[in-house]
């Protein structure tokens, strides 16, 4: 059963068009790439999903219910996490700490909570703690953990914000080229860790500049350029595509 | 809750070392004041007492502003306008209806927190100076409101079907204008009233004790941590499922309540209040106070009070006649603390723990 269903789903800014009639869906269970040359569309479809802008027409269906309308933190509630491309950790928290974050809309002490301090207050309290300790161990970021988020280095603050987004309980991890700016190791080592998310049941949507690494990792992909849909496929059909071919390399003159 | 303990160990470094001992320290120098300065000064220990209690409200009202300005990161520069909500709900309900004290209090709150509400709803999407600039706007227009009395209502007048009511409504006396309100009854519980100076200090003693409490366990629960990720990165919190309308919301309508009670404490104690008294020049000082002090550090706010309240009067007490410099020493020393310890005397563990960091990679 289609998880997340876009259908006709178009982007204007003024006179740019940078989606444009945007039909795919992604699977339970699945990991799906999206892939195309740079300003194609790839995070504007992202920020569409979350509800960063809302689209011009089009319609956006995630486990049933429409997204369109939802602000971002109600869409994060629905289950669905993401990163983003340039790092948005907090950068003046502890690596505790932004992962905590990802608890709030999973918890529910208000002021009064704050304040007088309940047993259901404490024992939210300890839960919190035991899932960010969970994340944090299956990130490989327990060692940092009181650690000021600005001073990890680039790769660990990429796995931070994955963590910050796992401790959501998201069913759809929406990752916006989580191997930029990581060398070869470091991103052979992401992928493996992308590949155990999906083993333990989140279905995952990921953004990826580079070709090599997202057909790897990738059940399906969904080629963009230009804001269209130009293939989509099971990553050995989009690689013979001569539209990819030509998105990618140029028409032969 | 020994689950609690274990894994909390297991987060050491932002927990503080107990600091039971130091407290307790604190506790008692606040209590022995009042009879200590008594016994050295005599009658003159008053006027000690007294800057000691204005020294409480201003760090009340520090402490609430730090909610909104340390916690939120949302800058607001009329925060004298809720001050004022709560001292004039206490005043006019005592001087009116004779509710007693202690029961309008939480009642200021409430009203300085409605205020709130529905000023910051549609202006919570500013950023920064924009949200600044609208905050002493609306701190200028209470003020003036105040002074007007009822006659601010006349504007009803232009609703069709309502000038019979808002002429009705404009004559009455309300707020008392430009001359404000006198004889507001003091604060009383089980047949004993407030009356001296030192009563007032224990009062507020306790009030600032609890409101230190309070704020630090708000400072450490789901709630302060929210906060702290919109100051960080609004989008990112939006994005990991913080409701950011809603948390910078509840930062105002709390921040606003404590200044109201705040304001109902400052009214029952001084038993004359005007419009005067909840001036632009006040918004400034809570603002400098906290900033000063460390934004976001609760002993930071403490000592901003301090430095914005008790050192103008010891530098008045001590240096005879300095009344008009004491303005000009009062800029000179905000200027240098911003060239040379712009985090504030006594930043937030926080700040502290960013900066040593840096420190010590320049180091190495």
């Amino acid at each position: 059963m289609a998880l997340l269903e876009v259908s006709d789903l178009t982007k204007n800014f003024g006179g740019l068009t940078a989606v444009s009639h945007l039909d795919f869906h992604i699977d339970e269970g699945d990991i799906l790439g999206m892939i195309g040359p740079n300003g194609a569309g790839k995070t504007t479809v992202f920020n569409l999903i979350t509800g960063i802008y809302p689209p011009n027409s089009g319609e956006i269906r995630f486990n049933g219910g429409s997204l369109l309308g939802l602000k971002p933190h109600s869409i994060t509630e629905r289950g669905i996490a993401r990163t983003f491309q340039t790092i948005r950790v907090f950068p003046n928290l502890t690596v505790m700490e932004n992962v905590m974050a990802g608890r709030h809309c999973r918890t529910r002490a208000g002021l009064m909570g704050a304040i007088v301090r309940p047993q259901s207050q404490q024992q939210e309290e300890v839960s919190i703690l035991q899932e960010v300790e969970r994340h944090l161990r299956f990130m490989h970021l327990w060692p940092y953990r009181d650690e000021l988020a600005k001073n990890l280095p680039y790769g660990d603050q990429r796995r931070l914000e994955i963590a910050r987004a796992l401790a959501t309980d998201p069913r759809l991890l929406i990752l916006d080229e989580p191997a930029a700016g990581l060398n070869e190791q470091e991103g052979r080592q992401l992928m493996d860790l992308i590949g155990q998310i999906r083993t333990s049941g989140i279905t995952i949507f990921l953004i990826e500049h580079d070709m090599k690494v997202v057909m790897g990792v990738s059940d399906r992909i969904v080629v963009l350029d230009n804001g269209e849909k130009i293939a989509a496929g099971t990553p050995a059909e989009v690689q013979t595509n001569p539209r990819v071919i030509e998105a990618y390399l140029g028409r032969e003159e | 809750m020994n689950a609690m303990k274990k894994i909390k160990g297991q987060f050491s470094r932002l927990q503080g070392l107990s600091e039971r001992r130091k407290n307790l320290i604190i506790a008692l120098l606040a209590l022995l004041f009042p009879p200590f300065t008594h016994l050295l000064l005599g009658m003159g220990a008053n006027r000690w007492t007294q800057v000691a209690n204005f020294f409480f409200i201003y760090a009340s009202l520090g402490l609430s502003l730090n909610i909104i300005l340390g916690y939120a990161g949302l800058f607001q520069l009329g925060h004298a306008a809720f001050y004022a909500i709560g001292a004039y709900t206490t005043a006019v309900l005592s001087t009116k209806l004779g509710i007693p004290i202690l029961l309008l209090l939480p009642l200021s709150g409430l009203v300085a927190a409605i205020f709130a509400i529905l000023i910051s709803r549609p202006i919570l999407h500013l950023r920064g100076d924009y949200l600044c600039i609208v905050t002493i706007g609306f701190g200028e227009i209470v003020r003036i409101a105040l002074r007007n009395d009822a006659s601010s209502l006349a504007f009803l007048g232009k609703i069709p079907g309502l000038s019979g009511f808002a002429e009705k409504v404009s004559g009455l006396v309300i707020t008392g204008g430009p001359n404000g309100i006198f004889g507001i009854s003091r604060p009383s519980l089980f047949g004993f009233t407030l009356r001296q100076q030192w009563h007032y200090y224990y009062l507020f003693l306790v009030f600032v004790a609890l409101t230190v409490f309070a704020m630090r366990r708000l400072e450490n629960s789901r709630l302060g941590r929210a906060w702290a990720c919109i100051r960080e990165d609004e989008l990112a919190a939006e994005a990991m499922g913080i409701d950011t309308v809603q948390m910078k919301l509840l930062a105002f309508a709390v921040g606003a309540a404590w200044a109201g009670v705040t304001g109902g404490l400052y009214a029952s104690w001084i038993t004359v209040i005007a419009p005067e008294s909840f001036s632009f020049w006040e918004s400034v000082i809570m603002f400098c106070i906290v900033v000063l002090g460390g934004t976001g550090s609760i002993p930071g706010v403490l000592v901003g009070a301090a430095g914005m309240v008790v050192l103008p009067e010891l530098l008045r007490q001590v240096l005879l006649n300095i009344q008009q410099w004491r303005m000009l020493l009062f800029g000179a020393a905000m200027v240098l603390m911003m060239v040379f310890r712009p985090q504030g005397l006594w930043p937030s563990r926080r700040v502290r723990l960013g900066m040593e960091e840096e420190e010590s990679l320049a180091a190495s």
